[in-house]
């Protein structure tokens, strides 16, 4: 495959496209299947014969705002439809060359407008499973760029300099990680991505899979041909059916068209990609149990260094990325990194992923540029809290992040920012709750989490985790006394700073986040046997005490 | 030296044939364990003994070390499932719009507590961690297949409808 037959491919694509005077675009991402979109698109299809409308049904990725599925993009127009069933079929039939059905239409411009897409610039534009769509809106492009006209080095320099930092959660600059597994000395390197999304309460990297697999297929590429390696591995869910069948299908069309395996491109550059069913492990997503995972070990992490740089999957240097990150790197290599470093903030480049949930009337995933105020993302692209209810706090980084409050919202979204008020950025969910929820249970929550997915190799995490959620409990049944405050507080702190891995060491943080902001709470459920929310139930409690 | 030979199939039963492909899509390497007690439990619903002692043997891999990786992973279960399997999402979303009274109201209907199967073998309830569709949430899954936004009654609905089948 050359840039010449890579054009053809787009060109007859295109052209193909033409021959319609519509496209009907037929959301079927998760959420918007859970609710039977592949019979809207069945029904949408016979309609348009029955009325013999020339246009192009196409089923593609997810559009983002879950909450108003199952979606339907009419093109050229740009009407969006929301909650479409198979009824609506033939109305949305008979619309196309006179005004767009009313009733139907989703007036969300403010959700949208804020929005910056380069990771989902694709998604619910195009059919996941065709390689020609991908192909026909740029795709692969930049891979056969870097192999023509780039060295390995210079790849490496153009992503260090976009500022791109792991969207994993870390936020380790990607550049820096990419030029320690290039220098690292050996013959056999490997690149991984990881999509153990484990966090839950997040399906970015999800819905990243399910509507533009090839996008993720081609930063890996990149990424090998910079760093040197021949063989790649994505370590996927197994919670996650739909991505799996549509990555397999997407690794065979990519080898088919020679885009993967050997001489890509018709230079000397080999790379082939493995797909690895994760176990339901949330310490997977930790590098190094990660990596024994793939071996076929059980998933524990073990000290670095040596950093998987050097020293990873089989002793060999490997880089490993998130999803999302890799997602970044083709419109990096396409674009400039200067284009990249030219959106965000100052040390947090680009955009973000958020999987928007909870409390929240624009449930879905939004794309918007770092450093965009919280306040801004949860009032105007989420439409604020439903049913008349008060906001009360927003989480992010799950287990391993934060509660935030009200006062906190008029923060810009950065990695430094994030952590200096006490959550993380994480790897991008983002819960919203309101007045109905206790905080000392959300903390409760998060800690019954980690205890249970301690993998129990080192002793803090797998007994701290567990004594704080006992203490935690205590106090969620009214029985806690405030002798049991100092002794959380104090079992943070030993198991945040001696703890092996990334989930003890943050295992305490909805805790800390919660004592930080909402420690009146804390004080109520303890002195005046009392929860605010109603959540706790402490009437037995509350008697002994009256 | 002697020469390693493949143990024989446990039974007739063909679902053994699988298991020994994705193991010899491997070439019989020890790190194919994850990979053979997946196709393991897609194809018997479990992982019994004869089951993680087959595939250790055949990947030469210690029966503690096989048996330590079958307990470790969520995923993986020991127990035979019920005929029909209703999953309760328990992640962080779907336990802010309370799915603990969709657990609730599933344990009273089933009279089992979660990760058990009732007496007849005809439902298990099942537990999850996320299932990543938390846009919709609350989220149950019935036999794999999902439904967003329920309620404590539509649970009990589609408790009923599998009884009554």
């Amino acid at each position: 495959m050359t840039i010449e037959e890579l054009d053809q491919i787009a060109a007859s694509a295109r052209s193909e496209r033409e021959k319609f005077e519509h496209e009907i675009n037929v959301c079927h991402g998760t959420g918007c299947l859970s609710q039977h979109s592949d019979r809207v698109k069945e029904s949408i299809a016979q309609a348009l014969q029955a009325l013999g409308k020339n246009a192009y049904v196409r089923r593609t990725g997810c559009m983002g705002l879950c909450a108003a599925g199952p979606l339907v993009l009419v093109d050229p127009e740009g009407s969006l439809y929301q909650h479409v069933n198979p009824s609506h079929a033939e109305k949305i039939a008979a619309s196309l060359d006179d005004k767009p059905v009313e009733e139907l239409q989703c007036n969300l411009r403010e959700h949208f407008d804020q929005q910056v897409h380069i990771v989902l610039e694709n998604s619910g534009r195009i059919d996941p499973e065709r390689v020609e769509d991908y192909i026909a809106s740029d795709g692969y492009r930049a891979l056969l760029m870097a192999l023509n006209d780039m060295t390995p080095q210079g790849v490496v320099r153009q992503i260090t300099e976009s500022g791109l930092r792991g969207r994993g959660g870390g936020g380790y600059p990607t550049g820096l990680k990419w030029g320690t597994v290039a220098k690292a000395k050996g013959d056999v390197k490997y690149v991984i991505c990881n999509g153990d999304e484990g966090d839950p309460g997040a399906f970015m990297d999800r819905s990243v899979l399910e509507s533009d697999p090839h996008r993720v297929l081609e930063g890996m590429a990149i990424a090998a041909y910079a760093v040197g390696a021949s063989k790649g591995y994505i370590y996927v869910r197994a919670e996650y059916p739909l991505a799996v069948s549509r990555l397999t299908s997407c690794l065979r069309d990519a080898r088919r068209h020679g885009l993967l395996g050997n001489n890509i491109g018709n230079t000397h550059f080999n790379f082939d990609v493995e797909i690895r069913l994760g176990a339901g492990a949330f310490v997977c997503g930790e590098e190094t149990a990660l990596i024994a995972s793939i071996e076929g070990r059980r998933g524990t992490p073990r000290p670095r260094p040596p950093y998987p740089a050097s020293s990873g999957l089989w002793g060999k240097p490997t880089l490993i990325n998130n999803v999302e990150t890799f997602a970044n790197i083709a419109p990096i290599i396409r674009k400039g990194s200067r284009w990249f470093a030219g959106i965000g903030s100052a040390r947090s480049k680009g955009t973000k992923v958020f999987a928007l949930t909870g409390k929240i009337t624009n449930t879905g995933l939004v794309e918007v540029p770092m450093g965009i105020k919280l306040r801004e993302i949860i009032e105007v692209i989420g439409g604020g809290v439903p049913g008349g209810h008060k906001f009360k706090a927003v989480q992010t980084g799950g287990p391993s992040g934060g509660c935030l409050p009200e006062s906190m919202l008029d923060i810009g979204v950065s990695y430094d920012a994030l952590q200096s008020v006490g959550s993380i950025m994480g790897s991008g969910g983002m819960i919203v709750m309101d007045d109905t929820s206790c905080m000392v249970n959300v903390a409760r929550f998060f800690m019954e989490f980690c205890m249970t997915e301690s993998c129990g190799k080192c002793v803090p995490c797998r007994a701290g985790t567990a004594q704080m959620h006992t203490l935690l409990t205590r106090i969620c049944t009214g029985a806690g006394t405030m002798d049991d405050l100092a002794l959380i507080e104090d079992l943070c702190s030993t198991v945040k700073e001696t703890s092996l891995c990334g989930l003890g060491q943050t295992a305490p943080n909805p805790v800390l986040s919660t004592l930080k902001y909402f420690r009146n709470e804390y004080i109520e459920h303890i002195v005046e046997k009392r929860c605010r929310a109603g959540v706790c139930n402490m009437e037995a409690a509350a008697e002994v005490l009256a | 030296m002697p020469v390693f030979t493949l143990p024989p199939l446990p039974s007739e039963d063909n679902r053994w044939k699988i298991v020994n492909g994705t193991m010899r899509k491997n070439g019989y390497a020890r790190h194919a364990l994850i990979e053979a007690l997946h196709t393991v439990q897609s194809s018997f619903g479990c992982l019994d003994d004869d089951a993680i002692r087959f595939v250790a043997q055949s990947l030469r891999v210690p029966l503690s070390q096989a048996y330590g990786v079958a307990t470790f992973y969520h995923y993986f279960t020991l127990k035979p499932p019920g005929k029909h399997t209703i999953t309760i999402c328990a992640g962080t979303a779907c336990y802010i719009k309370g799915s603990d009274k969709l657990i609730a109201a599933a344990e009273r209907k089933l009279g089992i507590k979660q990760g058990q199967t009732t007496a007849d073998g005809e439902i298990s309830l099942m537990i999850a961690r996320c299932v990543g569709a938390c846009s919709r949430a609350p989220v149950m899954l019935c036999d794999g297949e999902l439904s967003g936004q329920m309620s404590a009654e539509q649970v009990q609905a589609q408790l009923e409808r599998w009884a009554v089948e």
